[in-house]
């Protein structure tokens, strides 16, 4: 259960909100819209985390949910349905049943079985998507408009930066808050050791399932807001596996299991990639290294190692 | 006379070739400590395993206070009332000392699902997880992380654990197993605390502690009883004597 100091709180808060303040205030169309992308690449990464941080499991098929949210508002904005309070929760709920009927198959396995029934699961999925062509197969399709959300447009980058912002943080406090509560506390417990809890009466079944679905939607949510960000939706932007992969290394550079590490790892994988694919077409490899530079020198996370520097 | 309050008949356990368990029949009244005693594979985890759930016979019969738990889940038997330990202690790692045992008081409802409430501000879980650490006497310990504690403290935060569930039957699994000679008297002062309390069947190799606590000694031998009795009968038992003890011990 990793509690960071005081100190390192209050900083995030400022740092967030400012960071948040100023790009709603200042930033241009490219900002806006690259700060969109780490807010909800972020999000998808705390579902990740989870599952992986609190659960203790390897998902490598949280595209599937990803992809659920962003094929389900899309498919519904062809056939003309863009109303966010309506369409939303579907696509949500969608990704969410998704996860619980796949978490409870996989979640019958541990370990490398449960990264393997995952991955195929979501692979079913992106062979699904690419077979169906009303939905444009492998191409993909262009979305015909945004969502509105009460009627009102999104149009507008800004508003759109400030409504995913926005959504990133209630999830996040939800989530930090929920990992605290007696159902954090018996998903981790069970993560620990799930014959301990097991034998004083935690139903560890029960819960990483719950946990899965909750993660799912989660993920699903970010698949929403990607659509609308894009407007464009193919498997492999949006079903494939490497999504899967990329969202586990984001969790990991930042720090499993603290949900905001999440975040900061979706923002500095994006912006890794965003610079280093200006230079060469091998930034995989660029990232590769700082993700083992991270594992082997960073042990405690990016953040309380970024304290230690500047209190010491 | 009193009920029993559990009862095993004729439990089997066929792990491959092995009979492991051989037709046993145990009874451990209210509130007694019964000691399981036995060379090493004479299946005495697996029979505490059968008991605890962790296990299912593949013949017999296990009734706790009147209900028959022999296929019943580990959790199901966990609030009805049986709580162990295990023979490497098993803690939660990255929790602190006193978070271990507040999970043993959720545990004791069917739904852990709360999102809200930190636990920590859950008042009666955050203090009967306080109490059941200074039952076994590491309340200071109660910040640390509990892979940082000793062995021994671990076994204690483990006892907390269980304990923190209330149960009315604890199955301790070598209490005394690794601990230095302190903290062995210590351990034994902490069983003989929690006597009359819940109802304790021990595993446990350390004789001196066995004939001092125990009510009844029950004699396992390559999965069958042996003899069953109280202290000093076992003691006296020419079979026992010979075939554990050693017969010119005077253990």
């Amino acid at each position: 259960m990793t509690t960071l100091p005081l100190s390192v709180r209050i900083g995030i808060v400022c740092v967030a909100t400012a960071a948040i303040a100023a790009l709603a205030a200042f930033g241009d169309q490219t900002m806006l819209r690259f700060a969109s992308r780490i807010a909800i690449m972020g999000l998808a990464a705390v579902a990740v985390d989870v599952v992986l941080g609190y659960a203790g499991l390897v998902s490598l098929g949280h595209a599937a949910f990803f992809g659920l949210g962003a094929y389900v508002t899309g498919a519904l904005a062809l056939m003309g349905h863009t109303e966010g309070l309506i369409v939303w929760p579907i696509a949500v709920g969608t990704a969410a049943l998704a996860a619980l009927i796949i978490g409870a198959l996989a979640l019958r396995t541990s370990g490398v079985y449960f990264i393997m029934i995952t991955l195929a699961f979501a692979q079913m999925f992106y062979y699904g998507a690419n077979a169906v062509p009303g939905l444009g197969g492998a191409d993909g399709f262009r979305l015909p408009s945004r969502s509105t959300l009460g009627g009102l447009p999104l149009d507008n980058p800004r508003a759109f930066f400030v409504l995913s912002a926005f959504i990133l943080v209630a999830v996040l406090l939800f989530a930090r808050r929920a990992s605290f509560a007696a159902f954090g506390y018996a998903l981790q417990a069970a993560r620990d050791d799930d014959v301990r809890s097991a034998a004083s009466g935690i139903e560890n079944y029960r819960l990483r399932l719950a946990a899965f679905a909750i993660s799912g939607a989660i993920a699903g949510l970010a698949g929403v807001l990607s659509a609308n960000l894009t407007l464009y939706i193919a498997p492999s932007s949006v079903l494939s596996w490497h999504l899967s992969a990329e969202l586990l290394v984001m969790v990991i550079l930042g720090m499993a299991g603290t949900l905001y590490g999440a975040v900061v790892g979706a923002a500095i994988f994006l912006a890794l990639v965003e610079v280093i694919s200006h230079y060469t077409d091998f930034w995989a490899m660029y990232v590769g290294i700082a993700v083992i530079a991270r594992v082997l020198l960073i042990r405690d996370g990016l953040l309380v190692t970024l304290r230690r520097l500047v209190t010491a | 006379m009193t009920t029993p309050l559990l009862r095993t008949r004729g439990v089997c356990k066929r792990l491959g070739g092995l009979l492991v368990s051989d037709g046993i029949s145990i009874e451990v009244m209210p509130g007694e400590l019964h000691a399981i005693i036995g060379p090493n594979g004479a299946g005495k985890t697996t029979l505490l395993n059968q008991i605890g759930g962790q296990l299912i016979p593949t013949a017999g019969t296990i009734v706790f206070d009147g209900v028959d738990v022999t296929s019943m889940s580990v959790q199901d038997r966990a609030r009805l009332g049986i709580g162990r330990t295990f023979q490497v202690p098993r803690v939660f790692q990255s929790f602190s000392a006193a978070d271990n045992p507040a999970v043993g008081v959720l545990g004791r409802k069917p739904h852990t699902f709360g999102l809200w409430t930190p636990v920590r501000r859950l008042t009666d879980c955050a203090s009967q997880a306080r109490a059941a650490l200074s039952a076994v006497g590491v309340e200071d310990k109660g910040d640390a992380r509990a892979e940082l504690l000793s062995h021994g403290d671990r076994r204690l935060v483990e006892i907390a654990t269980a304990l923190a569930g209330k149960p009315r039957l604890l199955l301790l699994d070598e209490p005394m197993a690794g601990l230095g000679r302190d903290e062995s008297l210590r351990m034994s002062a902490l069983l003989k605390t929690m006597k009359g309390g819940a109802a304790i069947v021990m595993v446990e190799h350390d004789m001196d502690a066995v004939f001092s606590l125990a009510d009844t000694v029950t004699v396992l031998a390559h999965g069958k009883v042996i003899a069953s009795g109280r202290p000093e009968d076992i003691r006296t038992n020419p079979q026992v004597r010979s075939s554990y003890l050693g017969a010119d011990d005077d253990a």
